[in-house]
């Protein structure tokens, strides 16, 4: 059999998406684009993109829990493992995807310079990980449940907890930041952040559920986050219209 | 068949250098160098170039947490990745804006024209994605080089409806190898995004 070969791009479906301005995020009201922006088929510009070997990863990228402190020193903080699958939106899994995290501690607070809650820093929490997706699109790390914090933009927002996740696909068409969330988080639905997204099932796709499969008994629960990236149209066989 | 939306994008947030260039946000010892700090890693070829800028908000001040993509054909207008790209360049750059005036800074090559898929070329360009807090989703644009002869036949620079705007997408040289590419992120002066 012929095998089709790739396409461009299918264009981005905003309706899935977060909209540019929202007020109630006061940040985007001076920071999102008024004028509509410029639509063409996708070129070699956007369906290339770097592409990051395995020997970019250290052995402790994954592991949060141990990346960052004294060797054999964990973050503190209830440990878990979080893991899932990248594919795109025709199902196909990206292979060699690199996936970058970064996150608040256990109690909410970053080890940044512009960060003010009064919550601790941990000693052994840096509070960023990488790592680079399998054959079959899946990754995992490990590293401590965030705890949620507050923020200035109303006069009492809390964000829930969430793991900030930065994703390379193979085309620069398909570059990705976005968070993961935890199931039965009630902060969720308050986050003017969240609210952005007006497609609820497209918010519920960024919900992480508990997943006791993968837990490991008395170290870690787990979480399962699956992602999807856009995704390039198979041309029609050449040939489609012999016989016809 | 699509039968699985895209993820929806939510803002990089006011800390992503902690996860992006940890050691621009004085994370050290996790990551040897932050991803995307060198995009010329030996002996390539072509004509060097610095590509500069800021990216301002609606009130014109320039954001000072905003981290800028650069992705971009080599001298030979191949890419990273291609056959017979240029082996000692990344293509790939990746600069938080600087903490005090927010400038973004890529030392790089000047790129040539690349492929338009349905023939002809485009002029050449370097691609930027920009994130901040208080952006929703990746903002997607293009440098082209205010002194290149080719932009008057580009595909993409041909599709601008509102003539006036096609200057928001020239870099336009400081000297003989600093080019400066400012983004305006809203109002009269707002900067082309593309939704490809
Ligand atoms: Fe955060």
């Amino acid at each position: 059999m012929t095998k089709k070969p790739l396409g461009g791009y299918a264009p981005r479906q905003h309706q899935h998406q977060p909209v540019a301005l929202y007020p109630p995020y006061r940040t985007s009201v001076k920071r999102s684009p008024q004028a509509a922006p410029l639509s063409f088929p996708t070129t070699i510009s956007e369906e290339s993109g770097p592409v990051f070997g395995h020997s970019l990863i250290g052995p402790l990228d994954a592991d949060l829990l141990h990346n960052f402190g004294p060797q054999d020193v964990s973050a503190i903080g209830p440990r878990i493992v979080v893991h899932g699958r990248v594919q795109d939106q025709f199902g196909r899994p990206v292979a060699g995807a690199l996936i970058e995290v970064w996150q608040a501690n256990a109690g909410g607070r970053y080890r940044h310079a512009r960060e003010g809650y009064v919550a601790p820093l941990d000693p052994n929490f840096g509070g960023c990980g990488r790592m680079i997706t399998d054959e079959n699109g899946c990754y995992e790390f490990r590293t401590v449940q965030p705890g949620p914090y507050p923020w200035p933009n109303g006069p009492n927002d809390w964000r829930p907890a969430h793991i900030h996740f930065s994703i390379f696909g193979h085309g620069f068409a398909q570059r990705l930041i976005t968070q993961m969330y935890f199931e039965g988080d009630p902060l969720i639905p308050l986050c003017p952040i969240v609210r952005t997204i007006h497609d609820k099932a497209a918010v519920d796709r960024l919900i992480a559920p508990l997943d006791m499969s993968r837990t490991l008994p008395m170290d870690a629960r787990a979480y399962r986050f699956d992602v999807t990236l856009r995704g390039r149209r198979q041309t029609i066989f050449e040939n489609r219209m012999e016989g016809l | 068949m699509d039968t699985h939306p895209e993820s929806a994008s939510q803002t990089a947030g006011p800390y992503v250098h902690i996860g992006c260039t940890p050691n621009f946000a004085g994370i050290t010892g996790v990551y040897d160098v932050d991803l995307g700090a060198t995009m010329i890693t030996g002996d390539a070829s072509g004509k060097r170039i610095t590509l500069i800028g800021q990216v301002f908000d609606g009130t014109g001040t320039p954001l000072r947490d905003a981290m800028v993509e650069a992705w971009q054909a080599d001298a030979n207008g191949l890419y990273a990745g291609q056959e017979g790209a240029d082996p000692h360049f990344t293509g790939f750059g990746r600069c938080p804006c600087d903490a005090e005036d927010g400038t973004f800074r890529f030392e790089t090559l000047r790129p040539a024209s690349v492929p338009w898929p349905s023939g002809g070329v485009q002029a050449p360009h370097i691609t930027l994605w920009i994130v901040a807090r208080g952006i929703n989703i990746g903002l997607h644009t293009r440098a082209y080089f205010a002194d290149a002869p080719e932009n008057e036949s580009d595909p993409v620079l041909g599709r601008i409806e509102h003539r006036n705007r096609v200057a928001t997408l020239l870099a336009h040289p400081e000297s003989d190898d600093i080019y400066r590419f400012n983004v305006t992120l809203q109002g009269p002066d707002e900067t082309i995004f593309f939704d490809v």
